[in-house]
């Protein structure tokens, strides 16, 4: 079957899901670098008094400030962000994972918690007490 | 023989921990999920097993992409969570086994496993969070602990049939320990989520079930997708579900499922917990 996308590789792609392969882990090395290193609270009070000194300093690539600077998610992946990483930036920018997926999806943030919620399932076996609900 | 008494199976969404912290488990958003633990707390009462073998991912606590293991056995006296950039570290140390850390590293490696050995290793969520729901409160954890984490972060990753072998390997080198410690074996995350891309809060109801249903009887089953077939099917996330590959590979007795709680959502997962018991014998 063919790639729906970017068949540059070869590789198989998914839409709408970035792949962190080989690829991404080298272009987004620095970039997920300052956000593993976000574990230290003295590094994370460092970003917010002088974001551009951090970044300066983890040597960033211009398009990584650039899409950290407009707070664009989507541009983070795009420039080999890896979500459990920059999962510790947005908890300095103030996002939750609500937040971010109506950021990613375009869609409002209402909109996005009411989709999850849609799906509103709960389904419960249990043989221990025979109350199988 | 050392006997595998059972395999608990969670999500470990880092939300859970936060609402640990907050005291919300009878807050209507959370409870049905909660209250999927009172079974395993039932059952946990009653076997009080001593070792808890654990596969899990790490999301960036203690590894990163500058030495990115396959697969990571741990091996050290006394393992703790700290800050994973959100500010909250649970308090309670974690008590590892080393005796049967390196009885598993052995063995495992002569069934041509190759695992780095870690004798220095910080647990994140992803061990934390079902340590606090299985055994709340704030007494010392009452059982030992020994973390098998699995690369879900880097591609590309253990395909799931490597997981399940992976499991395999470490449920035989329980089982000829030789010790008298009761084992359980746990494997977290999943089950379908995405956080990222402009798929994100992607949840697939039908790919859970199927995993949930075969888990016990038939988890040969879950084998048949490949890594990406599964990022497709279940998320980008929703590939932890290796880690329960694994796990279940590692119950080599008659298996049947005790008790399994499916709920949607918490936070962006689709979220289940399930116990399983494994036995010499069939139930009759």
């Amino acid at each position: 079957m063919l790639p729906t996308s970017d068949t540059s590789q070869g590789k198989r792609t998914i839409p709408g899901t970035p792949v962190f392969d080989g690829e991404q882990a080298r272009s987004g090395y620095a970039l997920n670098a300052m956000c593993y290193a976000f574990n230290s609270a003295e590094l994370r009070d460092e970003f917010v008094k002088d974001e551009e000194a951090v970044m300066e300093r983890f040597h960033l690539t211009e398009q990584q400030r650039d899409a950290v600077r407009k707070r664009d998610i989507l541009a983070m992946l795009e420039a080999g962000g890896n979500v459990y990483y920059l999962a510790k930036l947005a908890g300095i920018l103030g996002f939750n994972v609500q937040q971010l997926g109506a950021l990613q999806t375009g869609m409002e943030l209402e909109d996005f918690k009411a989709a999850l919620l849609a799906h509103g399932l709960t389904e419960t076996r249990n043989i221990l007490t025979e109350k199988a609900a | 023989m050392t006997k595998i008494a059972g395999g608990i199976f969670t999500s470990h969404v880092p939300g859970i921990g936060g609402a640990i912290a907050k005291g919300l488990q009878q807050d209507p958003y959370w409870k049905p999920f909660f209250d999927g633990f009172d079974p395993v707390h039932q059952w946990l009462a009653e076997e009080k097993p001593d070792v808890a073998v654990v596969f899990y991912n790490d999301h960036g606590l203690n590894f990163f992409l500058d030495k990115m293991p396959t697969f990571a056995i741990g091996a050290a006296a006394e393992y703790r969570h700290d800050d994973e950039g959100w500010g909250i570290a649970f308090q309670r140390p974690f008590a590892g086994h080393q005796d049967l850390s390196w009885h598993i590293i052995e063995q495992v490696v002569a069934s041509e496993f190759d695992p780095v050995t870690c004798q220095s290793m910080l647990l994140d969520h992803a061990v934390a969070v079902p340590f606090e729901l299985c055994w709340p409160g704030k007494e010392a954890f009452p059982l030992k602990v020994i973390p098998i984490a699995i690369n879900t972060v880097q591609h590309p990753l253990p395909s799931p049939k490597r997981c399940y072998n992976l499991g395999q390997a470490v449920g035989r080198a329980i089982e000829s320990w030789g010790g008298d410690e009761k084992i359980v074996v746990s494997g977290t995350g999943g089950l379908s989520h995405q956080l990222e891309g402009g798929r994100a809060g992607h949840i697939n109801v039908d790919y859970d079930k199927f995993c949930l249903r075969n888990l016990a009887p038939d988890p040969e089953a879950l084998l048949q997708h490949d890594t990406l077939d599964i990022v497709e099917l279940a998320g980008s996330q929703g590939v932890e579900i290796l880690n329960w590959i694994a796990a279940r590979g590692a119950m080599s007795g008659s298996v049947r499922e005790l008790a399994s709680n499916y709920h949607i959502p918490i936070s962006n997962t689709a979220a289940a917990t399930v116990l399983l018991e494994n036995s010499d014998k069939v139930h009759a």
